[in-house]
């Protein structure tokens, strides 16, 4: 077994910007789950909408980087209130429900042929991220060391999306302890009560959908800001991969989603590279390398049942604040 | 606040409330809470069917009925967190019709639960600072700046610790709300929404599951509570605490009011006595089902 | 007076509590002879509710023992109990809002169903109301109500020792007195009853004898009238008003 490519595969992951995009999906997920409690089964529709957002403008519309990351924003913040308007005076199960309902319209109609030209469709967009690379501070070269090797394109994404994720991490780090958290906090746990305390309890939850989804949706956007937009990265599968590793790392909590997310993709790296290099050497019966690759997914979805039942406050969590199973 | 060792002294009552003849739906002097036609009917079931009803300023007055009288239905009609079928209803002049029940109580309007909301995951003294009015911070744009909330949020703190010490909560500041008895969550409870400077605070049996030692201490807050110049509106079972600090008694039964006035009007008051107090207020129940020898030897 | 041979429940220095670390009862004992009707009162918090949860199984002992009849039973699940004559309503959540009266009492029976006319004679024989509204449904009952169904229930099985949670919670006070009588009749007709009561006075008022409980343990005990007449009691837990 190659355990030096394995190694490698690991490590990269710790150091990538779809691990970083991820960190910040995670956070939007904490601020909707963790902080007022809304069972958010959708993310993955905000991550489509911000991804789509950035692509769409600079394509179609000719936006300069900062305009379309803008209206990435803009329209996670709209689709936010487009569907919590509907849905959040609902109960949190019917909130679910319809969260996966709208995420999967979003992937629906970007798959459509109808406005081929503008969506891709199926093919999905390319080629958005010029005006992006165009701004790159760092010279043509090679940077990183040991495992990690990046062009010079590939390390000014990565320093972007962690200066993206290092200011939006403080941002809610400021909100959540803030009488703004506070109120959030009470929210989460007795409407009513707060209610009863001169709160606007609808407008509170907008608000926190709002900064949420935004997170979330620049998160989507910089998440194919290297490579390509498609609907299929955006299918139900990656909303239950932003769950495990917000769950895993501690929902209500900032730094929670961020160490989770690092976890998530290292370790599904490492499985990733682990399992086929096994399989090849007879190590897991007759399972064939692409298989066992496979097989990390049944893993993953092992550990999120097993996280809830057994550790719901994740890594950095605080048992009292969150516990399922009664 | 008295010591122990002081006798307990009995509350002055307000008198002169009321215009005219005592019954239900009298006018009242100062009304603060004028209710008209209010009804809510639940399927086939009328819960709250009120002509007319008002309540007197600056008084302490009590609601009581038996269960399902619709007193807690009435409670949540006025403070908005229900919507009546019909009716008009307005506090201190302003009509509360389609008014959200936060709005209710940022006019000033405070209440409590029968099952108490005090939030366990936040500490005694973050629940008491939630409970204060117009906090900047709590905006979200202005959240992200403490120097916007820094000053204000450090008063409410202060406020709060003061309330605290009245209600002996203080060294349980830090405490998360979760770890306190049921009936230091009450206090908690009322502590709380004394922080917004309410002019009517209604109370939904605050002495519910209370031990009795600790209802004589409750019952000294809202004494308080009105020599600040407040109004309160209660619910209660207990009828000892009825007679002993209420100004104004209502008494609900079947979605109606069935009777109005003193509490010792009330309490004479047949029909009330049959529907709720029962015959044996005052009666040792271990004369009644025969356990005790009376000292003269009759059972 | 050999009190032994009528000892019917035990509890031996108990120590119960429900989260991990945190005892609710420190240490707390109990008796109750045959036919005695025995009143548990005290502050809250002090393990009132939790002592009768644990003499049923239902809250986790960490030390002492409770003997039934000189049996240990201990931890010794709820249906083996029930099985052994002993019958709980609790304070809550005590009858089927689903169902109706009948169904409610022969959920009573359920360990011995051919028990049920025999268990029916008595509760309605107890209890005249329930037997003219047995098809209503118990969600749609009043507070007092539910609570007669909730005793009713717990009777069907003709129980020895019937444990009682507050039954006075959130009735009326025509209707508590109303409770308090019935608990007093059930006692009569020769059950060991145990009741947990917030209404100190009324409780007291009725009791052969009664436990004042306070921060786990049993602080004061007495007959229902020496404790009624107790300063120390008086002052502590029964407050002066309306004395």
């Amino acid at each position: 077994m190659d355990f030096n490519s394995i190694f490698i595969n690991t490590a990269q992951a710790l150091f990538s910007p779809v691990t970083i995009a991820f960190a910040m999906a995670a956070l939007g997920l904490a601020m909707h789950f963790g902080f007022v409690g809304l069972l958010n089964f959708g993310i993955a529709g905000f991550m489509a909408v911000g991804a789509y957002g950035y692509a769409i403008s600079t394509l179609t519309f000719g936006f300069p980087w900062w305009g379309a990351f803008i209206a990435a924003m803009v329209a996670s913040a709209i689709f936010a209130v487009i569907l919590g308007i509907p849905t959040l005076q609902l109960r949190g199960d019917y909130l679910a429900i319809v969260t996966i309902a709208s995420a999967e319209i979003v992937r629906l109609l970007l798959l459509s042929t109808t406005w081929i030209e503008t969506t891709g469709s199926a093919d999905g967009l390319v080629a958005y991220a010029d005006d992006f690379r165009s701004i790159n501070p760092f010279p043509d070269g090679d940077y990183g060391f040991g495992p990690w090797n990046y062009t010079a394109n590939q390390f000014w994404v990565l320093i972007f999306a962690l200066i993206v994720l290092i200011i939006s991490a403080l941002i809610v780090w400021r909100l959540t302890h803030s009488p703004w958290g506070r109120v959030i906090k009470g929210i989460r746990e007795d409407e009513d009560a707060v209610r009863a305390l001169g709160k606007n309890v609808f407008s509170y939850k907008m608000q926190a959908l709002v900064v949420g989804g935004m997170i979330a949706g620049l998160g989507g956007a910089l998440y194919v800001l290297p490579s390509s937009a498609n609907p299929m990265l955006f299918a139900t599968s990656l909303t239950f991969f932003v769950w495990t590793a917000l769950l895993l790392g501690g929902a209500a909590t900032v730094f929670g989603p961020l160490l989770g997310a690092v976890v998530f993709w290292v370790l599904q790296a490492f499985l990733g590279s682990l399992l086929p290099a096994m399989a090849e050497v007879g190590l897991l019966g007759g399972l064939s390398s692409a298989q066992a690759g496979a097989l990390r997914f049944v893993l993953v979805g092992i550990l999120l049942v097993l996280i809830v039942i057994w550790r719901p406050q994740g890594m950095v969590g605080d048992k009292r604040e969150l516990t399922f199973v009664k | 606040m008295s010591s122990n060792s002081n006798p307990k002294k009995a509350p002055e009552k307000s008198t002169g409330l009321h215009v005219g003849e005592a019954a239900p739906g009298v006018k009242k002097v100062d009304p603060i809470l004028v209710a008209d036609k209010v009804s809510r009917r639940f399927g086939g079931l009328v819960a709250v069917d009120v002509d007319h009803v008002e309540i007197p300023r600056g008084a302490i007055t009590a609601l009581i009925g038996p269960n399902g009288a619709g007193k807690t239905t009435l409670f949540n009609l006025l403070t908005g967190f229900d919507k009546p079928d019909t009716g008009t209803w307005s506090f201190s002049g302003s009509n509360l019709a389609g008014v959200p029940a936060h709005k209710v109580a940022k006019m000033g309007q405070v209440r409590t639960f029968q099952l108490t909301k005090a939030l366990g995951l936040l500490t005694v003294l973050e629940n008491m600072k939630l409970g204060a009015k117009g906090q900047q911070g709590e905006n979200i744009f202005k959240s992200i700046f403490p120097f916007f909330w820094k000053k204000q949020e450090d008063e409410n703190e202060q406020r709060a610790i003061e309330i605290l010490e009245r209600f002996k909560l203080l060294k349980l500041k830090d405490d998360f709300a979760a770890s306190l008895s049921g009936g230091q969550r009450k206090l908690l409870e009322m502590a709380r929404a004394l922080m917004s400077n309410p002019t009517l605070v209604m109370l939904d049996e605050p002495m519910a599951g209370v031990n009795p030692a600790l209802t004589e201490s409750l019952l000294e807050h809202i004494l308080d509570l009105k020599k600040q110049g407040m109004t309160v509106l209660f619910v209660e079972h207990d009828m000892h605490m009825v007679r002993h600090i209420a100004d104004w008694v209502i008494v609900m039964a079947e979605g109606q009011i069935i009777a109005e006035g003193s509490p010792d009007e009330v309490m004479r008051n047949e029909a009330v006595v049959d529907a709720y107090l029962g015959s044996h207020q005052d009666v040792d129940l271990g004369v009644v089902t025969g356990r005790i020898e009376l000292p003269n030897g009759k059972k | 007076m050999s009190t032994d041979e009528n000892l019917v429940v035990k509890v031996d220095s108990l120590v119960a509590g429900y989260l991990p670390g945190v005892n609710i009862l420190n240490g707390c004992n109990l008796e109750a002879r045959q036919g005695e009707l025995i009143g548990i009162i005290g502050p809250n918090g002090a393990g009132k509710s939790t002592l009768l949860k644990a003499i049923f199984g239902q809250s986790k002992v960490r030390d002492g023992a409770i003997y039934l009849n000189g049996e240990d039973i201990t931890g010794m699940k709820a249906d083996k109990l029930v099985a052994r004559g002993v019958g709980y309503v609790p304070q809550n959540n005590n009858v089927f809002p689903s169902l109706t009266i009948e169904e409610n009492l022969q959920m009573g029976v359920y360990q011995q169903p051919d028990k049920y006319d025999e268990g029916l004679d008595l509760v309605v024989g107890l209890f005249e109301e329930l037997g003219k509204r047995l098809k209503q449904r118990a969600g749609s009952l009043s507070g007092g109500e539910r609570q007669m169904v909730a005793m009713g229930r717990a009777l069907m099985m003709n129980p020895s020792v019937l444990l009682l949670d507050e039954p006075s919670a959130g009735l009326s006070p025509v209707r508590q007195d109303e409770a308090f009588l019935r608990v007093s009749d059930i006692n009569k007709a020769g059950v060991t009853t145990i009741m947990v009561e917030q209404n100190a006075r009324r409780c007291l008022q009725i009791c052969d004898r009664g436990y004042v409980l306070d921060q786990g343990k049993d602080a004061y005990t007495g007959s229902g009238r020496e404790l009624l007449n107790d300063p120390k009691v008086i002052e502590l837990y029964l407050g002066s008003l309306g004395a």
